[in-house]
């Protein structure tokens, strides 16, 4: 046993931090938010990149790598709030033709949801009636799809990759990502902004709230990983579970932690928390989840 | 990432579950929880049974994956728990084995092993708990002697103890020496003249530890492990050796009773409450992860070789809530049950209440991790 990151996936987590920092840093990120549009030059430098292709066989034109790295892959994405239907993209690569490369656009339905319909060039799932809503998350544009009978396994129709485990799991990543993050954001800024003569991060009620801001993440991160390892369905949901919370209530805290300045549109922390309630309220909720690991006790 | 075993740890884990499906069923029926000297009798003769197999020194295996498979696989046989034999096996004897002088190991070490000698700890003392490195036991020396004075609290196992880990000041604190310097480690010989061991009765009516009056108390300097005012150093080592394995049975426990709640609830009809069925849901997400993190943190020790970092910090603060959480909801599945103490659980949920205190407090885990994982500035 040796449950740690290997050598390669160190290498390969940096190199796409570099990639994904290089191509979507803070500024692309506020520029977007100013300008909301799906960019797709972006999306084809991440094709570029072998972003989507990561898990496809490499005589398919892919990297030939594993489920472990996916989850690399998207929690990285998670980090810097990438926007776009991600998921649904690199679960069609391979399947859709483009999109491995990044010049198809893939989303698919999701729960009660399907995120940037007008701007996909591929709608996987049954979006028949779908109704633009106005979307908490600046970045990601929502349609609510009418609800269906119940009947058949998502699983079964098309697009119901994304409801399915893999789908799951990398969203999980993805708030993984953002949990970790909002946590370094609190404690740079626990670090600089001087509050009685010093930094407020001498503060033990700060410095608590910076503690278990880690320890959610670092729980949801060996959850994700494992799932991601195991390939197991119930483990990818139990991890789901905890990604969601650590990610919603990292970047509350991470708020609370700026104090005015975290209520502001100009910090990014509001970003992370409604892209967190995103996606968390895609493809079937908490109460599901926990029904799911109940039922299998 | 791996999470499968070695052919030579998968050989180890069969090699271990043929022993114990042999010499289990032979084991006599466990001791009343109030009954001390039954349970030091039981817990030792487990360990004499775990040695005379070539397993007593399986807790001080220098592969962090081996002991996580003997605890996990011990635990899922139903196995004795190391019990009384807490403190030597897993703080003073670590301590002594790293620090101590060669004939020390050989007095203290085999004894410990064979299960003949039960240790406990005394770190804490009224006006040093979390604050441990303000103790005031004073030793001071008489010619081959330390003269000890002082007292001790919540020391664990003290009635039945052979030997203490004791902490004592030996230089007083001044204006030249912080008070974590001039501590000193001693072991202290529990039949010495001038201990008198009173035992404090807990919130669950047990009587687990005990305070421990030192009234003059003739300490052999030989029985020094480390150098006169080195103790907290000393000390260092096996704080942080308590903080590898030392849950890996209990997560497993821990797994095993979600288990048992889901079928009891499901027996007695609270299974349709959703509220309780989506909570042990949650908890079973938790606890897996939990047993992953687990797993983590000992990979981690085995690629560092040495002991786990603070990562079982994150694990402690988790662990002990999640635990609490667990027979919280054990008392909604027992509804009017939670209140009578004829059930185990009842009286397990009462226990658990002290994982938030003990072994550093919840809150001294956050200053742990704040200041030395996350380098927040030293706290006020
Ligand atoms: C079941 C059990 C078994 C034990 N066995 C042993 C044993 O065998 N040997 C032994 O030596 N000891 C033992 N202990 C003692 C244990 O280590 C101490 O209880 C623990 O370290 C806390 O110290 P305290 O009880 O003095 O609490 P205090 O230190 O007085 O703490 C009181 C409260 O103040 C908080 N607090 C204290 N300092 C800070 C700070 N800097 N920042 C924020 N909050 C703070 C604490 O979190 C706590 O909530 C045992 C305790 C228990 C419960």
């Amino acid at each position: 046993m040796d449950f740690q990151l290997d050598e390669d996936q160190r290498a390969l987590r940096r190199g796409l931090r570099d990639v994904l920092e290089g191509r979507f840093g803070r500024d692309a990120l506020r520029a977007a938010v100013d300008a909301p549009r799906l960019d797709r030059e972006l999306w084809r430098a991440l094709g570029d990149a072998g972003f989507f292709a990561l898990c496809l066989p490499e005589d398919a034109g892919g990297v030939g790598l594993g489920l472990p790295e996916a989850v690399l892959a998207f929690e990285e994405a998670g980090r810097v709030l990438l926007p776009g239907p991600a998921v649904a993209t690199f679960l069609a690569a391979g399947e859709v033709a483009g999109a491995a490369e990044g010049k198809t656009v893939v989303t698919a339905v999701a729960g009660p949801f399907v995120p940037c319909l007008e701007e996909a060039d591929v709608v996987l799932g049954d979006a028949a009636g779908a109704v633009a809503l106005r979307s908490v998350d600046p970045l990601t544009p929502l349609h609510r799809v009418p609800e269906r009978a119940p009947g058949g396994d998502a699983r079964d129709l098309p697009g119901g990759e994304a409801q399915g485990p893999r789908a799951v799991l990398l969203r999980a990543a993805e708030q993984l990502g953002s949990a970790a993050r909002t946590g370094e954001l609190a404690v740079q800024h626990a670090r600089q902004r001087e509050q009685f003569g010093g930094p407020v991060g001498r503060f033990q009620a700060v410095q608590h709230l910076c503690a278990d801001m880690l320890v959610r993440a670092e729980l949801a991160r060996v959850a994700v990983y494992a799932a991601a390892v195991t390939g197991d369905p119930l483990e990818a949901v139990g991890a789901r579970l905890l990604a969601d919370d650590a990610a919603v209530r990292n970047a509350r805290d991470c708020l609370q932690a700026h104090g005015g300045m975290g209520f502001t549109w100009e910090s990014d922390v509001h970003l992370h928390l409604k892209r967190a309630w995103v996606r968390a309220g895609l493809g079937g909720g908490a109460a599901e989840a926990e029904e799911a690991l109940a039922a299998a006790l | 990432m791996d999470l499968t075993y070695t052919e030579e740890e998968e050989d180890f884990r069969a090699g271990l579950r043929a022993w114990l499906a042999e010499v289990l069923p032979k084991l006599p029926g466990k001791p009343s929880p109030d009954d001390w000297p039954g349970r030091r009798a039981y817990d030792t003769a487990w360990q004499r049974t775990l040695y005379d197999a070539g397993y007593g020194e399986v807790h001080w295996d220098a592969s962090p994956t081996r002991r996580l498979i003997f605890l996990e696989e011990t635990e899922k046989a139903g196995a004795p728990y190391v019990g009384a034999n807490f403190v030597g096996l897993l703080h003073a004897g670590p301590t002594i084995a790293s620090e101590g002088t060669a004939e020390q190991r050989e007095r203290w070490l085999p004894p410990m092993l064979r299960g003949d000698e039960v240790w406990c700890q005394g770190f804490s003392e009224p006006d040093a708990g979390s604050d441990l490195a303000s103790l005031r036991t004073r030793a001071w020396r008489d010619g081959d002697d330390y003269v000890v004075s002082g007292s001790k609290i919540w020391t664990s196992h003290a009635e039945v103890a052979d030997w203490c880990e004791l902490l004592v000041r030996t230089t007083p604190v001044s204006a030249d020496v912080p008070k974590h310097r001039g501590i000193t480690w001693l072991a202290l010989p529990m039949d010495a003249a001038g201990i008198t061991v009173r035992p404090l009765r807990t919130l669950a009516g047990s009587a687990e530890f005990a305070e421990v009056f030192l009234d003059e108390v003739r300490v052999p300097v030989a029985n020094r492990v480390g150098a006169e005012n080195d103790g907290w150093r000393v000390t260092m080592v096996t704080l942080s050796f308590e903080r590898g394995t030392a849950f890996v049975g209990e997560v497993v426990a821990c797994r095993r009773l979600l288990g048992d709640l889901a079928r009891a609830a499901r027996a007695n009809g609270r299974w349709d409450d959703p509220v309780l069925r989506r909570g042990l849901g949650r908890l079973s997400a938790e606890f897996a992860a939990l047993w992953r993190l687990t797993q983590w943190n000992v990979s981690e020790a085995q690629r560092t070789g040495g002991v786990p970092g603070v990562g079982g910090s994150v694990f402690k603060l988790r662990y002990s809530h999640a635990r609490q959480e667990l027979y919280d909801t054990a008392a909604q599945v027992l509804g009017p049950g939670a209140l009578d103490l004829d059930e185990p659980w009842t009286r397990e949920r009462l226990s658990s209440l002290s994982y938030t205190i003990a072994a550093g407090t919840s809150q001294i885990q956050r200053n742990i991790v704040a200041e030395r994982i996350l380098g927040l500035p030293k706290g006020r």
